[in-house]
């Protein structure tokens, strides 16, 4: 992203904020960080490890913090929002149900926000925005990862399935594969379920 | 049978067991329900989802309805309670450099009472007194905050209370980072297994009828959904139901053992469910009968009057309005869903859906639809009384 450019949309105040992140994985927290350093904001700290939590951030006294959904010291911060000293306040984003479209994209992204002190809305909304963009991002990359490593353990399956049969009825690959394909059709099952049946009750038998 | 599918966030903790019963034994299904039990990681990630509309009902800590609808916890959002899921279940305990000093001032060890306990307790003090709860809206720190309050040592004592995620409560302990945790099992008996900590008291001892964890939905989809309520708090009752069978407590220790929900071993879930505790590592365990209450002494009804008790406290701690806060309190709870739903299934009504708080300090057989009704204990341990009739 244009850095000048985005300074002449946002002015150059936007920028001058302090943002913690929360997030114990290294790779995650860099390219949040990446992210908001591409914005514009170069005032981010990363906060990995969670004890002391709410001791740490009224260290650090930032402007707005940033964690996963998912992250289970969300709680912990929680405590901070509702501290006593109004000077350390933080203000979940949600609290501001105005804009709402905003907030549900933030939930679906697994992005949760709070908002310290009086910060006007137009200063918080591009900040949130990036994050949330690259929120979806990782949960998307995420996503596909998890896919590739189960399609590549579900290979390792269908394989060791179709070896079996090879040795057990003397048969080509291609066929122990179309018996596969054909029993999981007249059960009106998938191939990966059928020959994970196969190898369960073979290592029962054996 | 249509079968209705519905999203119910829960948090995993021994307490979740009706819902999970619900489903695994296949109550829910009786009703044409299907329960999508979705495991989360935080009481703020429940309670943002369920205030968006990603969850259609939640097992909730019984304070939070109130404090969502005065606004005072994430997005303002109307979220009522149709019925209590758990009555007490909590332990309090302190770390084993808290415990070595109470000794030194005369504390004998073991489960005690509120009285003896307060004392050791806050003469061990060198500074604040860090106190671990899960969440600043549960009913672990409207106990703690009350019993110190309520021993008239306040003043003394320099509070700082530190909500701190259950599973991770031990690992404060023993990173110094706490000096006393209020957590529900099994948490409080991670600590002691991991020689880290000991208990002082379970929660009962200051409330001897707190209710735990509530089922909440929004107040909106409540009302436009009337037959997947019923069906819901039909099943989750007939669940707790089962639950308070003691015979069936070990079955139950084996479903939620196995099911993939809770991801909690045996030993962790025999504590609560069966009522048994090491107050220390290597220590005989002690009985605590009635340590967790699903359903008997009409555990699942929605009193106001409890909801009363909250908003009090809730609006002591927060400083607000204490006449708003206990009239916001009330309106989350809904004895008229319990009565309308729970009614034509043959469940035990009482007459009226507001008691005197803590005026029962033993089993008293009360008036009610089928006459069956055993009521208390539910003193608190100062032998106040609330009495919310008045600002209803």
């Amino acid at each position: 992203m244009d850095q000048s450019s985005n300074l002449t949309h946002h002015g150059p105040v936007t920028k001058n904020m302090k943002i913690a992140v929360i997030e114990p994985d290294p790779d995650r927290a860099r390219d949040i960080i990446d992210a908001l350093m591409e914005g514009g904001w170069t005032d981010v700290v990363v906060l990995g490890d969670v004890t002391g939590l709410a001791r740490k951030l009224a260290a650090l006294d930032p402007d707005l913090v940033l964690i996963d959904l998912a992250n289970p010291s969300r709680d912990a911060l929680e405590q901070v929002s509702v501290a006593s000293d109004a000077q350390s306040r933080p203000v979940a984003m949600f609290v501001d149900r105005s804009d709402d479209e905003m907030t549900q994209a933030a939930v679906t992204a697994g992005l949760s926000a709070y908002v310290v002190g009086e910060l006007q809305p137009e200063r918080i909304k591009p900040v949130l925005q990036t994050a949330i963009a690259r929120f979806q991002m990782m949960s998307q990359m995420r996503n596909e990862l998890e896919a590739a490593k189960q399609a590549l353990a579900d290979r390792k399956t269908v394989d060791r399935a179709k070896g079996m049969i090879m040795r057990a009825r003397g048969v080509s690959e291609e066929e122990a594969y179309a018996l596969l394909r054909k029993t999981a059709m007249s059960q009106n099952r998938k191939v990966i379920d059928v020959a994970q049946a196969l190898l369960t009750a073979s290592d029962l038998l054996t | 049978m249509t079968v209705a599918r519905l999203n119910l966030g829960y948090v995993p903790l021994v307490d979740s067991a009706p819902l999970i019963v619900a489903q695994e034994l296949n109550f829910a299904a009786d009703e044409g329900l299907s329960l999508n039990l979705l495991r989360q990681p935080s009481w703020a990630a429940l309670r943002d989802l369920l205030a968006l509309g990603h969850l259609d009902a939640a097992h909730m800590l019984a304070p939070m309805p109130t404090a969502m609808s005065l606004g005072l916890s994430g997005p303002a959002a109307r979220i009522d309670a149709l019925m209590v899921l758990s009555v007490n279940g909590t332990v309090i305990g302190v770390s084993n450099a808290m415990a070595a000093v109470m000794r030194n001032h005369g504390w004998p060890g073991g489960f005690g009472t509120p009285y003896d306990t307060v004392g050791p307790l806050l003469k061990a003090l060198d500074g604040p007194l860090r106190v671990g709860v899960p969440f600043p809206y549960s009913m672990h720190r409207l106990l703690f905050e009350y019993w110190i309050a309520h021993t008239g040592q306040a003043q003394a004592a320099d509070i700082r209370i530190i909500t701190t995620p259950p599973p991770l409560m031990a690992d404060a302990v023993a990173m110094g980072e706490i000096d006393v945790f209020c957590v529900g099992e099994p948490w409080g008996s991670v600590a002691v297994a991991d020689d880290v900590g000991e208990l002082v008291m379970p929660g009962a001892a200051i409330w001897a009828h707190a209710p735990e964890k509530v089922l909440a939905a929004r107040h909106d989809w409540i009302e436009e959904n009337t037959a997947a309520v019923g069906a819901l708090m039909r099943a989750v009752a007939r669940a707790a139901a089962w639950l308070d069978t003691p015979k069936n407590r070990p079955l139950a220790i084996e479903i939620l053992a196995r099911s993939a929900h809770l991801d909690l071993p045996h030993a962790a879930l025999d504590h609560a469910l069966m009522g048994r505790f090491a107050t220390q590592f290597d220590a005989a365990p002690v009985d605590v009968p009635g340590f967790l209450r699903f359903h008997d002494r009409a555990a699942n009804f929605p009193w106001r009057s409890q909801a009363a008790w909250i908003g009090a406290e809730i609006a002591r701690l927060a400083g607000i309005d204490r006449d708003t806060a206990i009239a916001a309190a009330q309106r989350t709870m809904r004895p008229d869903c319990y009565r309308q739903h729970l009614g034509p299934i043959g469940v035990d009504m009482p007459g009226a859906s507001a008691k005197i708080e803590g005026a029962l300090t033993y089993p008293m057989a009360v008036a009610s639809t089928r006459g069956e009704m055993i009521l208390g204990p539910d003193a608190f341990f100062d032998g106040e009384t609330f009495d919310f009739t008045l600002s209803e």
